[in-house]
């Protein structure tokens, strides 16, 4: 059973600017959320608050509990590095890495942390990372070739790949499907669909039919201007969020009338 | 009903333009030697240079007036700003084909075995024999120490200052770099000279002067790995991170093989700068025209002192075989850090990522 998380009363700073305020929510166990709203409200820099990426940017650091399955991931004896490798992330932008075939794609995660395996525990961790990504049939025949020669779509489930590798609990993903175009974008909503049962998924994505496609709950962030901290509106079931939303500004930017 | 915007442009739109024929830079070029020759013979100029630059003269005018008649201005700019770009990369190969053919010209004569293999202990300026064997070691030494420190500290320094390096000391850091960069050779041999030679009371050895070649080539390392090391995709260290690596080894896995091409470019390019440092060698290091293996301790021989020593600036007297030595070992320099450049670019190259 992928393990739930809950944030209390979460602010993200970049040095002396607050970009998120006041954070409250619970992230269902294997249940894919979405995270929604307009660009500059916080959605991205609240999901890199989860698994300890916002810290990396200077000057970002975090104030309030984010507890996964009650432990809390900013207590005093947490390790960032293994917060990361429980909390796996694919980025807007598919970065595999250069210098890497294929298959050393896959098992980066080992690889450039020192994890030493046998040869075939890797061959099977490749195989199968590969099919939970659909793109086994595609590359098998190539897999000690470049990452950088594959398509957009390719390349981004190669990294999804890439962070099942590590045997992650939950998954993060920040408008994965941003750059790609709609038929690789139906594959990678068709495996967040697949992957849901095993990972808690949290989701941002810029896309309103996305979210309803691929969402069992919805957050939406709203900032209220330039310079002013990101706030969440309300979450619920996604179906709850596109057609009984409580909040007026929900049903404004659900609606397509501001955004 | 009315236009929104008034028409002014009354001229018939064309998609077709008058072009010269494809001849014409050939006839330009042809007519403009004719000239050059011509006015060469008449004015009675002597030597090369005067009638070469009147004739790339004489075709950048022609064509250009030639173009805008039939042309128009944009194709006559874009023909001059091509004639120009060219005649600077003639300009600036010029001297360097020419140094390396003279010395390669002027070298060749001297090598065979026996100068690669035999040094000049007990030959005189005035007997032929002899060669560049004991300043190929002692410059194959001096540079290898000062290689072995300066490169690792250069890159390290390189990491500080773009992975970890933060507000005032990273910023002083990375302005004393510039500084040292513009210290002049000599004046890192007489620092070191004060404090190593002076200072402990020794005679001059090999590896003082690799002291001062090392302070020669840290800024050139540094900032030239900084630059490279910079270069890699913020988004690749985040993909690192993400995967819950420590941050040491992605810099070990990740950017360092990243920029791999680009760090061996910037080290080639500081060995082969302080491989022909002469100045402070003659002040630390000394020459002997014997074999000295050892960089610890006694006068030591290099290639770029060898050079001074050999057409008698040393010792005033060059004789007649000193001036062909030294066109030898300049030529065996320039072979020596041809073939370091090569040797590393082959060793990236098998390192590196594998082609699609």
């Amino acid at each position: 059973m992928p393990p739930r998380i809950d944030v209390h009363n979460l602010d993200a700073y970049y040095g002396d600017f607050r970009a998120v305020e006041g954070v409250t929510i619970s992230v269902e166990p294997g249940e894919v959320t979405a995270l929604i709203g307009p660009s500059g409200c916080g959605k991205s820099t609240f999901l890199r608050t989860i698994n300890r990426m916002h810290e990396v940017t200077p000057g970002g650091r975090v104030q309030g509990s984010v507890r996964l399955d009650g432990q809390d991931l900013y207590g005093r004896d947490i390790d960032p590095t293994a917060v990361r490798r429980t909390i796996g992330m694919v980025f807007q932008r598919p970065n595999p890495f250069p210098t890497m075939s294929i298959y050393d794609n896959v098992i980066a995660g080992d690889k450039i942390a020192g994890i030493k395996r046998r040869k075939a525990v890797f061959d099977d961790i490749v195989e199968s990372s590969l099919r939970a990504a659909n793109l086994w049939p595609e590359v098998a025949h190539r897999l000690h070739k470049t990452g950088a020669s594959l398509s957009g779509g390719q390349q981004q489930r190669l990294c999804i790949a890439r962070a099942i590798a590590v045997q992650p609990a939950v998954l993060l993903m920040d408008e994965p499907c941003s750059a790609l175009d709609p038929i690789s974008t139906l594959a990678v909503e068709s495996l967040i669909t697949q992957l849901k049962s095993d990972y808690t998924i949290v989701i941002v994505t810029h896309n309103m039919q996305q979210a309803a496609r691929v969402s069992d709950r919805t957050a939406f962030f709203t900032v209220a201007d330039q310079g002013m901290p990101g706030r969440l509106v309300e979450h619920g079931p996604t179906a709850e969020i596109f057609t009984a939303a409580t909040h007026q500004a929900t049903r404004d930017y659900v609606g397509g009338r501001f955004g | 009903m009315t236009a929104v915007i008034p028409i002014l442009r009354t001229e018939r739109r064309t998609l077709s333009a008058k072009r010269l024929p494809r001849s014409a830079p050939g006839v330009a070029g042809l007519t403009a030697v004719a000239a050059a020759l011509t006015a060469r013979g008449t004015l009675h100029w002597t030597g090369w240079f005067t009638a070469g630059f009147a004739a790339a003269l004489v075709h950048l005018l022609l064509l250009g007036a030639w173009s805008v008649a039939v042309e128009g201005r944009r194709r006559a700019t874009d023909r001059v700003a091509g004639i120009l770009v060219g005649a600077c990369l003639v300009a600036a190969s010029i001297p360097l084909v020419m140094i390396l053919g003279y010395i390669a010209v002027k070298g060749a004569p001297a090598l065979s075995p026996t100068f690669l293999t035999h040094s000049m202990n007990g030959v005189t300026g005035a007997q032929a024999g002899g060669g560049v064997y004991h300043a190929l070691i002692g410059t194959l030494e001096q540079v290898g120490i000062a290689a072995a420190v300066a490169l690792p500290i250069g890159i390290l320094t390189a990491i500080y200052l773009v992975e970890f390096g933060r507000g005032a000391f990273s910023r002083g850091v990375a302005f004393f770099v510039d500084v040292m960069n513009g210290v002049p050779s000599i004046v890192a041999g007489l620092f070191v000279f004060t404090f190593l030679l002076l200072g402990l009371g020794v005679r001059p050895f090999g590896a003082a002067g690799s002291v001062a070649l090392v302070v020669l080539m840290l800024p050139i390392v540094i900032r030239s790995a900084e630059e490279m090391i910079r270069l890699i995709p913020h988004e690749l260290r985040e993909a690192s991170d993400a995967l819950g690596v420590p941050r040491w080894r992605t810099i070990v896995k990740v950017v360092l093989p990243t920029a791999l091409s680009g760090l061996v470019t910037g080290c080639l390019l500081a060995i082969s700068r302080v491989a022909g440092e002469t100045a402070p060698l003659i002040l630390l290091v000394g020459y002997s025209a014997r074999i000295n293996p050892d960089p610890l301790s006694g006068d030591q021989a290099s290639l770029p002192v060898m050079i001074w020593d050999q057409l008698g600036k040393r010792s005033g007297d060059a004789g007649a075989f000193g001036e062909t030595r030294a066109w030898g070992a300049a030529l065996v320099l320039i072979l020596l850090v041809l073939a370091v450049n090569l040797a590393a670019r082959l060793l990236a190259r098998l390192t590196g990522p594998r082609s699609r």
